[in-house]
């Protein structure tokens, strides 16, 4: 049975609803179509002239060999970022859920970097792990690493992977935290009895439990790891050193902005819009029936 | 097989509150004890320190001839019913009474067998595919069942594992039980707060009270002389009549030693509609002021013309000066008559003023 008010009036709802859609409507389809327009049009290096060009704005993209490298390493990245940021949030999770004398301290302090801006943890680390300025640096050089993001790309990768992943824990973390107290203890407790020890109860009870858990943040990480990632790298690397930390978003951005190859950029914000429409409906999709345990 | 006893068993909880003051029970070999007692008397708490889910703080818990106060649930050879099931949701109804096996090793043929065996004496058989949300309340708590007795452990715990059934339901689960329980002749200890599942299944009772015992026995033994005036209105439904009573008047009527007798207890069964006084026995005139008809048996609830007030034995109770008589049959007097009830010199329960003690004059 589901609940549904009835309106006297058949004005009234269309009135109610109104705002939001006019807030829809004008921040998300208005772009959004704009930059569909967009995408079909090719302009002169000056500006002076705008063509229709239909689909070769997307036929380039296919041929452009840095295009189909920013895919790879998106999906890398996304993978590596959701990967170690679920991984240690769960871990953090199942040690707080623990009745610990101040648990609730150590809940809320790991709460907090979620509070915190993209740009603004991209500035944090660096502070930290800057080849000249950062605190960190000096001891992995005194490890016997070779610290240095500027130059070094993979060194550059690992650094936005750290960061990234790192302000998702927090997301991650509370998420978890609901989910293991939605386990119930006696099922536990029967794990327990059933001669199944701390290590097996987690395999064999709690994570499968966790599962509708695991699967709904790994969608959300990949999205922030597709999306949110931006401000971390603007901050951070700037795309470089050369293009060896350039995602998806990023190419938007450089490409229009800083390149002003508008009609490819508007290109591939539809394909990265096309994704997110893939994305979300997987997760409508698989929220609604549940993963099934 | 296994005895189990509790040696001055104590549980103070790390705030102060001390859930358990204190407790000495005797399990027998294949006997089947019943904790009884309203809510937040202790009992769970004391069935969960059996299991090995509460640390004990004080006492012994043995088990078998081992003390196992500092063993782990897993190694005490037990096997519990949780009143919520606590089914794993995410296994099939043959894996979750496997998982436990598979967990000691066991070899898949011999889980096999065992599960399948199980699954037959409950009836499971063809849902051993299922998953529990599939089944229906009482198929899980067969399921629950079915954990426990594959296992063939050493000893059952029950924690109220018939409360979220149905009453039709709960009562065919209570003699399902009770036969299971006497064919595999393993020692249970089973956790409720229905006086009549104590009663119905218990081969020994232990009535509990703010964490302490307060008599352990024959069920019917407690009900026929109960020990204090808690278990007195605990134990049997509608609940005992207490009168509080002048020793001097007790005296006269009954004679004997009865200096300390404060407070009179008299089952609703025990009275008859009369107008003679039985030798040695007790009579009261009532105004009847409801009727209770249920078939078989009729509740007669009367005032007390007497100033005398009725005790309440724990809040919640009858009102003050109200007694219930039970009388068999349909037949029964109007409201507003005026009656008399009696009960024979063998059928008054005598307590001490603070309810405490019982006294045999």
């Amino acid at each position: 049975m589901q609940k549904q008010a009835i309106f006297q009036s058949k004005l009234l709802p269309y009135a109610l609803v109104a705002p939001q859609l006019a807030i829809v409507l004008i921040f998300f389809y208005w772009p959004a179509l704009q930059a569909v327009i967009q995408s079909f049009l090719l302009q002169d290096a000056f500006g002076l002239s705008t063509s229709f060009v239909w689909f070769d704005n997307y036929l380039e993209l296919l041929k452009d060999r840095a295009y189909f490298e920013a895919i790879v390493r998106t999906f890398f990245f996304s993978f590596a970022i959701a990967v170690s940021s679920l991984s240690f949030a769960l871990l953090l999770a199942v040690m707080a859920d623990k009745p610990l004398r101040g648990s609730m301290l150590y809940r809320t302090l790991l709460i907090w970097p979620y509070a915190v801006a993209p740009p603004v943890v991209g500035v944090l680390w660096i502070f930290m792990l800057h080849p000249s300025l950062g605190v960190l640096s000096r001891y992995l050089r005194a490890l016997g690493i070779d610290w240095n993001p500027m130059l070094d790309g993979d060194q550059a990768a690992a650094l936005i992977i750290l960061a990234a992943a790192w302000k998702q824990i927090s997301y991650n973390f509370l998420f978890f935290l609901a989910g293991l107290q939605s386990i119930p203890r006696s099922v536990l407790e029967a794990a327990a009895i059933d001669g199944a020890r701390p290590m097996r109860r987690f395999w064999t009870v709690t994570f499968p439990l966790l599962s509708p858990t695991i699967f709904f943040l790994l969608v959300v990480n990949i999205v922030y790891a597709f999306f949110d990632t931006f401000g971390i790298i603007d901050t951070m690397t700037r795309g470089g050193p050369g293009t060896s930390t350039v995602t998806l978003v990023y190419k938007v951005y450089s490409d229009g902005l800083l390149g002003g190859n508008l009609g490819s950029s508007a290109a591939q914000s539809v394909i990265l819009m096309i994704m997110v429409i893939v994305l979300t409906g997987i997760q409508f999709r698989f929220v609604e029936r549940k993963v099934t345990y | 097989m296994a005895n189990v006893t509790l040696r001055s068993v104590r549980k103070t909880y790390p705030g102060g509150f001390e859930a358990i003051k204190g407790v000495d029970v005797d399990v027998g070999d294949g006997q089947f004890c019943v904790l009884v007692g309203p809510s937040g008397c202790g009992k769970s708490t004391l069935l969960r320190m059996v299991a090995g889910l509460e640390t004990v703080t004080g006492g012994e818990i043995d088990i078998g001839g081992r003390i196992v106060n500092q063993v782990e649930p897993a190694d005490r050879d037990i096997a519990m019913v949780f009143q919520n099931y606590a089914l794993y949701p995410h296994m099939s109804v043959y894996n979750n009474m496997a998982y436990g096996l598979r967990n000691r090793g066991m070899a898949e043929a011999e889980i096999k067998s065992r599960v399948e065996e199980a699954a037959r004496v409950l009836e499971l058989s063809p849902m051993l595919e299922r998953k529990p949300r599939q089944l229906s309340g009482g198929q899980r708590q067969r399921v629950a069942m079915g954990r426990a007795i594959v296992r063939q452990p050493k000893v059952f715990l029950f924690d109220e594992p018939l409360s979220n059934l149905d009453a039709k339901l709960r009562i065919a689960m209570r003699v399902e039980i009770r036969k299971l329980q006497r064919r595999l002749n393993t020692t249970s200890i089973y956790v409720t707060h229905d006086q009549l599942e104590a009663m119905t299944l218990a081969d020994i009772l232990v009535v509990m009270n703010g964490g302490q015992v307060e008599q352990v026995g024959n069920p019917l033994a407690i009900y026929e002389k109960p020990a204090t005036t808690f278990v007195a209105s605990f134990i049997g439904a509608p609940p005992m009549n207490l009168m509080s009573t002048r020793p001097e008047e007790i005296k006269s009527q009954l004679g004997g030693s009865a200096s300390d007798v404060g407070i009179l207890g008299i089952r609703p069964e025990d009275f008859v509609i009369t107008d003679q006084t039985p030798a040695g026995g007790v009579a009261l005139p009532l105004t009847v002021e409801a009727i209770e008809r249920v078939g078989a048996e009729t509740f007669v609830y009367g005032s007390r013309e007497q100033e005398e007030q009725r005790v309440a034995a724990t809040p919640g109770e009858l009102p003050p000066g109200e007694i219930i008589v039970r009388i068999p049959g349909t037949e029964a007097p109007a409201i507003g008559a005026k009656i008399r009830v009696a009960a024979v010199r063998a059928k008054l329960h005598l307590f001490s003023g603070d309810g405490r003690t019982r006294i045999e004059a």
